[in-house]
């Protein structure tokens, strides 16, 4: 580009995106002044649209939401079970990411994988590497001996030739995970006898149930996986959350792998990860719903939760509970226990917001009512 | 030093990649002055960032610090957002 030198000085004044749209749409062969008068335009139009101080942008958000919203309800079943996963979408999802829910209904990894594997390369061995594998599902049957006061589990050879797991890994797994009963290979079966003495049948019955749920190989918390094609390369989409232990797998793409759990995001990326997935996971809902809501608003209420460093919910526990106002807290939801404790504390309220202003019958500081008068008085002599 | 240990002091230092986490700085006490003054606030006023934020680990930061964050937006293109550092 020609005019350089001119963009730079805008860039300052006006957004990255606007500069490149007029990139885009000015002739090749404009003249230095009138692009300058082009750019000024420009920025006087974007410094028009930005909101002005003092508007009530958070009840501007609250309403643009809120709308589309009541529409949601009513279709909330029909798109659930998307993509052969049982996925939670619709109202549901959005309650469950506003309310900042620790625990998910459906937690859902997207893990990206590197250059060969992405391709196509060897993807049942990934997809074995990230299942999480019980020792239920290796083995065909359990036999109780109780004459011998001993059980015989029956590996099944085609699923540990399936998960690539030899009879001795499992014999070591189970060596460890369960102290009090010894194990042994006994050509194509394991004998499990108690470490001492004979134990009774009652024991023998629980480890039976204990055994089937001992986890043997994969990633833990992983228990479903699928492998899709997205845009020429292979995804795969995973039911269960464990963001930790597949970033240590090395087909694993790093850096795009990606899980509905806020909260697991937080913790290994931090807070502005945290802030982009909630903005993305909320417009992934509306989107999905056919439903029309401008980014900005869900950027608001994305930043709102990410405002005090942590994800707080939009609740009494989360940002409710920020707030300084004793009143306001109030207002919200069990006013009898913030007003007695305010009480008891010997709280005072500074009035700054709008919700106690318009308890007290008082102007509240939102549009005009925000700026006071300063008045130049007369110096003394 | 051990080969791991050498891996987990260098991984500290290198910021965490990922398509989520935008680019953050710390800003010198020049520009903090300056933007205080700009936008008539005081560090309270900032919103907040966590001094363990895997984020900001690699700037080694202190409390009090301001962290200048430089995000890809959708409807600006580039946005810059500025957290201060507390402790809790």
């Amino acid at each position: 580009m020609v005019h350089e030198k001119i963009f730079k000085e805008y860039e300052e004044k006006i957004p990255e995106s606007l500069i490149s749209e007029v990139k885009k749409h000015v002739p090749e062969k404009i003249t230095e002044a009138k692009l300058k008068k082009v750019l000024d335009e420009v920025e006087k139009e974007y410094r028009y649209s930005l909101a002005a101080p003092g508007e009530c942008v958070g009840v501007i958000s609250a309403e643009s939401i809120g709308e589309p919203g009541t529409q949601m309800t009513l279709n909330t079943f029909h798109f659930a079970g998307v993509s052969e996963m049982n996925v939670t979408t619709g109202l549901p999802r959005l309650i469950e990411i506003l309310d900042g829910r620790k625990t998910l209904s459906s937690e859902i990894m997207r893990i990206h994988l590197k250059k060969p594997y992405s391709g196509g390369k060897d993807l049942d061995k990934v997809v074995a590497r990230l299942k999480e594998i019980t020792l239920g599902d290796l083995i065909e049957e359990i036999d109780t001996d109780l004459v011998n006061s001993k059980l015989v589990l029956k590996l099944d050879k085609n699923q540990l030739k399936k998960y690539n797991v030899n009879s001795q890994k499992v014999i070591n797994v189970l060596n460890k995970s369960v102290k009090a009963f010894k194990f042994e290979l006994q050509g194509n079966s394991i004998e499990v006898l108690a470490a001492e003495g004979d134990a009774d049948i009652v024991q023998l019955y629980k480890l039976k149930e204990k055994l089937k749920d001992v986890y043997v190989h994969g990633v833990k918390g992983i228990k479903q996986v699928l492998v899709v094609k997205r845009e020429d390369e292979h995804v795969v989409l995973c039911a269960g959350s464990n963001l930790k232990d597949v970033m240590k797998l090395d087909f694993v793409d790093p850096t795009r792998t990606m899980t509905n759990d806020i909260f697991e995001i937080e913790k290994h990326y931090g807070i502005e990860a945290a802030r982009e997935l909630i903005v993305r996971e909320l417009m992934e809902v509306i989107d999905g719903q056919g439903l029309n809501v401008n980014v900005r608003h869900i950027m608001l209420v994305a930043d709102t939760m990410c405002m005090n460093g942590k994800v707080l919910g939009i609740n009494r526990y989360g940002i409710v509970k920020e707030k300084s106002s004793i009143l306001a807290r109030a207002s919200f939801e069990t006013p009898i226990k913030h007003l007695v404790s305010a009480g008891l504390m010997g709280e005072s309220d500074a009035l700054s917001s709008v919700i106690e202003n318009v308890m007290l019958n008082q102007p509240v500081p939102v549009g005009t009512g925000l700026p006071g008068l300063v008045i130049k008085t007369a110096k003394k002599k | 030093m051990t080969e791991k240990q050498k891996n987990s002091k260098e991984s500290k230092k290198e910021p965490v990649e990922h398509v989520l986490v935008p680019k953050h700085e710390k800003i010198s006490e020049k520009e903090k002055k300056e933007l205080f003054e700009f936008h008539q606030i005081e560090m309270k006023d900032l919103p907040k960032i966590l001094i363990t934020d895997p984020g900001i680990k690699h700037l080694s930061p202190k409390e009090n610090d301001v962290i200048k964050i430089t995000r890809n937006s959708s409807t600006a293109g580039k946005a810059i957002f500025y957290r201060g550092v507390v402790s809790e």
